[in-house]
């Protein structure tokens, strides 16, 4: 081995506790920041990849069967710009009702109307991922489609029309880029699942060379309609909406992963630079001694940046496999919430960071160990045996120094009298000053822990308002009970509901905080240039829930409130007046809020229908109910059923959904903001260990005067304290800037407003201990390294040069 | 006479503890009473520092007893041993050890602020011992601008700041120039003169013969000379 290497391998060897910092800070840098682009690349573009790898269909097409031949059909996979085709399989339009063992629809309550296709899971086009249980292995087998499944894996559905009764259990989810069918079972259950009299449809999938845009499908379905005999083609659906969903829920993504992103990315730099230029500063007298020995200051530059790329490069190694680790369930929970993307962190995300990282790396050793190179010997041997204080002395000493450095010397000596005189232990005050010893390095960890704080503090804000924003989209599902028409069996729903006996019953049981009754409408909305479903309340839903983005609730007749939707369809705004109209009847209404919800829906009063004549579906109304503190809801429930059972109603306990995507993004941004507190936490470490180890000596004396252990760890403690306290106050600002500006963002991303107060979440109860997170994250860092100099023999500390 | 203030019984010191290593300090015995100046000398290696480090209570002996102003050494814990150096022990060293980022008050001031002193009256007994010692005109300047004199100064009122019984001084004039060294000579001498305990370890032995009544030699490790016992009847050298 050449007088290089062996340099370099013992400079590793020796100073095993800098090795394993410079390799653990890499690490959790490589590991944040693998996973921080990886997301990004996984939230970029998801629907595209995923429709790529399951060679997605641009069309679905069910043909009449009796319309055309088996050949006709076939010939149309050669119709203009056809570039590939799969089918065909048998499809038919099933309305299906919820077995028993049903938990969120009502057991017995009819499921929505949907196309069930005989197929295998592989085919030409729309391969079909399972994501859930299993794919069906015969007949009495469903699977529906993840995130648009009516029932549970496990549950059942029966079809009571039919001859036989025949029922299907859920056996699995699968994963369709082309939403070509509601459900898949075996080819031999379609005959099952035919009525009597008709018969199975035929799917085909179709690709084509142009299928971007609207008008090109439109011409592709069109150039399939032509190919067949006229009527064959009874209906078409197209990839768009998939598209289009997967897009919105995925572009959610991106503005909070990029701000975990960058600031990852910030703080990694930061830490590897502080890491890595103070190993080699701490290097400066071993420099001194190779150079007299005859090194040259590029064979000393060369050997410090080497001697950092050694444990920076097993930390990004380690990092690389740690951040690919993590990605399997990070990444798996974006998958689901995004319904495709990445399963794994791209090759060139492995390969880039590693790559930048290791650059950093070099970039930041080579500065220093270039000057430690050009330092003249004499002198480089000579730093190792003064204290800091010394240097300073040196310059308050050294004749025509420049003004501008002596007065900043004068300036922290200054600054340290004046911690010296403040009315704390002086072995507190001690460590107080302490980072005026080194103010660049102190400064830069200080930026380190500042960007750890704004991460937590985004993290914590966005937890929260996207807490509430789920609480407000939710806000239909309020209330833990429940009173609405039982659908069992084939129990016909009522025609008409005695509302004011049904809220008698509710008001007179025990337990009754507050109720509102809700019940969709088929008032239209005239002009309405979407399909805005209008939805009538009665009752005090003032505790529902429903949040408003700008104006307020109703308060009565003549008066709406309508989602985002509404208005970006209608080109409309909160003051404007809408027209309800029904059966020829109409009466205006105004628009005095825009309430938090991602459908197209108008909220009215009742009162407001009563000039339309009223007419509600009275199988649709619900009401929900809060009940007092400390009710027994199961009681309730059983006690209020036997009440407004006989009014044609049934009352069962509320049901709460817990929404994939808030799930996802809570786990990503807990996840990443681990990963930057760790790493601010090590760059901590790292400065407090440097800081120390160089003041060794001084720490020495100050424990030959009589300094306790006790007084050790609180001195090594503090020196933190001003920083991390200086850190909060500037991070946490910071962090609610960037998380004011974030979840607008996503906010709009997915089409909505975000009400004020769920922006406002920063509340003294939250930035209060958050100012003080920053302290913590500076103190745990500092922990080790204060034990370390506790415990060092004041002997072997007095004995270090 | 006055009784023993430090006292030494059976003290071994190793740091290798391999079979085959030389201990540094072996079987020592050795009683200082309170008022003496004691010179310790010996060649590099002899076991003096040894010595000043196991009755300053910054190192451990492997065996024995070391006993000072009645507290036994040996047995304490660290934080023990914090208290005991900040209120028994006053140390000077051959390289001042004055943290050269706090000013000449603030180094003199700090065993009492570590002892937990009040500010005032601290204040009061540092201006007092800079102005006995000559260096109160340099109380606001930082070590770094004193000559090598006038930084032992400071390092002899930081050591006396507590009033501790016993003042230990290792090479006190090893780093001084001639006329410095003669400085700290009278210095020590007359705080001797005024009772305070001095052990002295140095290779100067124009300095041991200045300031100590008695001297010991140590070679080995091993006590090899000891004026007070030469000069009791029938002691030997």
């Amino acid at each position: 081995m050449s007088a290089l290497g062996k340099v370099v391998r013992a400079g590793v060897g020796r100073k095993r506790v800098q090795t394993l910092v410079m390799v653990l800070t890499t690490m959790a840098s490589v590991t944040a920041c693998v996973l921080a682009v990886g997301l990004l690349v996984a939230a970029r573009g998801p629907y595209q990849r995923s429709f790529a790898d399951q060679h997605g269909a641009h069309l679905n097409v069910l043909y009449d069967p009796a319309a055309a031949s088996p050949a006709q059909l076939a010939a149309a996979a050669h119709a203009p710009g056809v570039t590939a085709s799969a089918g065909p399989y048998a499809a038919v339009t099933v309305q299906p009702r919820a077995g028993e063992d049903s938990s969120i629809p009502p057991p017995g309550s009819p499921l929505p109307a949907m196309t069930l296709v005989g197929r295998a899971q592989d085919g030409p086009l729309d391969g079909l991922r399972i994501t859930m249980g299993r794919w069906v292995a015969g007949p009495g087998e469903v699977v529906f489609p993840d995130g648009r499944s009516p029932l549970a894996v496990g549950e059942s559905l029966r079809f009571p029309d039919l001859p036989g009764q025949p029922t299907l259990k859920v056996v699995g989810l699968a994963s369709s880029v082309s939403w070509s069918a509601d459900g898949w079972v075996a080819p031999e259950q379609l005959a099952g699942l035919t009525a009597p009299g008709t018969t199975p449809a035929a799917q085909y999938l179709y690709r084509f060379a142009h299928a971007g845009t609207d008008a090109e499908l439109e011409a592709d379905h069109a150039a399939l309609a032509a190919a067949v005999p006229a009527g064959a083609l009874t209906r078409a659906t197209s990839y768009r909406p998939a598209q289009q969903e997967a897009d919105r829920t995925a572009s959610t993504f991106v503005p909070f992963v990029t701000a975990f992103g960058v600031l990852g990315l910030a703080m990694s730099v930061l830490i590897i630079g502080v890491v890595v230029s103070g190993a080699v500063t701490a290097a400066t007298r071993r420099i001194g001694i190779l150079k007299s020995l005859g090194f040259t200051p590029a064979q000393v530059a060369r050997a410090y940046v080497g001697q950092a790329l050694i444990p920076a490069g097993i930390g990004t190694a380690l990092g690389v496999l740690g951040g690919n680790l993590l990605a399997v369930p990070v990444l798996g929970i974006a998958r689901k919430a995004l319904r495709g993307g990445l399963l794994g962190i791209p090759l060139w995300v492995d390969l880039a960071v590693p790559a930048a990282a290791l650059a950093a790396v070099a970039g930041t050793a080579l500065v220093p160990a270039l000057r430690a190179g050009r330092l003249r010997t004499v002198e480089a041997l000579a730093v190792g045996r003064t204290a800091p204080g010394g240097k300073q002395a040196a310059a308050r000493r050294a004749p025509g120094r420049a003004p501008g450095r002596a007065g900043a010397a004068g300036l922290l000596a200054g600054v340290r009298n004046a911690i010296g005189r403040l009315p704390v232990p002086r072995s507190l005050s001690l460590g107080l000053a302490s980072p005026l010893n080194r103010p660049g390095r102190s400064a830069t960890t200080g930026a380190a822990v500042v960007l750890g704080t704004a991460g937590v503090t985004l993290c914590v804000g966005l937890t929260l308002s996207l807490g509430l924003l789920q609480d407000g989209l939710e806000a239909g599902r309020a209330g833990e009970v429940v009173v609405q028409a039982p659908i069992e069996g084939t129990t016909k729903p009522p025609e008409r509901v005695d509302e004011a006996a049904v809220a008698r019953a509710i008001a007179a049981r025990p337990g009754t905080r507050a109720w509102y009754s809700s019940v969709p409408t088929p008032v239209a909305v005239a002009g309405n240039t979407g399909r805005s479903e209008v939805v009538a309340f009665s009752g005090d839903a003032s505790w529902s829930g429903y949040q408003l983005v700008s104006g307020r609730w109703f308060r009565g007749a003549g008066e709406v409130v309508v989602g985002a939707a509404y208005l970006r369809a209608n080109q409309a705004k909160v003051g404007d007046t809408v027209t309800l109209t029904d059966h020829g009847r109409t009466t205006p209404a105004t628009i005095t809020g825009e309430v938090l919800t991602t459908g197209d829906f108008v909220y009215v009063d009742r009162a407001t229908l009563a000039p339309l004549g009223g007419t509600v579906a009275a199988e649709a109304i619900s009401f929900r109910i809060d009940l007092e503190p400390g009710t027994d809801a199961k009681a309730y429930v059983d006690a209020l059923d036997g009440a407004v059972r006989p009014l044609g109603l049934g009352a069962e306990p509320g049901e709460r959904h817990i929404n994939i995507v808030v799930l996802a993004m809570n786990t990503l941004a807990g996840t990443l903001t681990l990963l930057l507190s760790v790493v601010a936490g090590l760059g901590v470490l790292n400065t407090v260990l440097l800081d120390t180890r160089e003041r060794v000596h001084d720490l020495g004396v100050l424990k030959a005067l009589g300094m306790s252990p006790r007084q050790t760890v609180g001195m090594v403690l503090t020196s933190v304290c001003g920083s991390g306290l200086v850190a909060g106050l500037i991070g946490v600002p910071i962090g609610i800037a960037v998380h004011h500006e974030v979840m607008p963002a996503m906010a709009r991303a997915a089409g909505v407003g975000v009400p004020d107060g769920d922006l406002g979440v920063f509340e003294p109860a939250v930035v209060g201990p958050l100012i003080l997170g920053g302290l913590v994250l500076a103190l745990l860092g500092a922990v080790l390294p204060a034990t370390w100099a506790a415990r060092t023999r004041t002997v072997t500390a007095l004995r270090t040069e | 006479m006055n009784a023993p203030i430090i006292r030494i019984r059976g003290v071994s010191k190793t740091y290798d503890r391999s079979a085959a290593a030389r201990p540094a300090l072996a079987g020592l015995d050795l009683e200082v009473r309170a008022g003496e100046a004691l010179a310790v000398l010996g060649r590099s290696g002899s076991g003096k520092s040894t010595l000043l480090n196991l009755i300053a209570g910054l190192d451990r002996p492997s065996e024995g007893v070391v006993e000072v102003d009645g507290v036994a050494v040996h047995e304490l814990g660290e934080a023990a041993l914090a208290e005991y150096r900040r209120r028994r022990i006053g140390m000077v060293f051959q390289f001042f050890n004055l943290l050269d980022d706090l000013d000449v008050e603030d180094n003199v001031l700090l065993p009492a602020q570590l002892a937990g002193m009040r500010r005032e009256p601290a204040r009061a007994r540092a201006g007092e011992l800079l102005e006995r010692l000559g260096v109160a005109r340099h109380a606001k300047a930082f070590p770094g601008r004193l000559s090598g004199g006038e930084r032992q100064r400071v390092a002899v009122a930081r050591a006396l700041m507590n009033r501790p019984p016993v003042l230990l001084a290792d090479e006190p004039t090893g780093a001084l120039d001639t006329a410095s060294a003669a400085d700290v000579r009278d210095l020590l001498r007359g705080l001797n003169e005024e009772g305070q305990t001095v052990v002295l370890v140095t290779h100067d032995t124009a300095l041991a013969e200045a300031c100590a009544r008695r001297t010991i030699e140590l070679l080995d490790g091993r006590l090899v000379r000891d004026t007070a016992a030469a000069a009791a009847p029938g002691g030997a050298r």
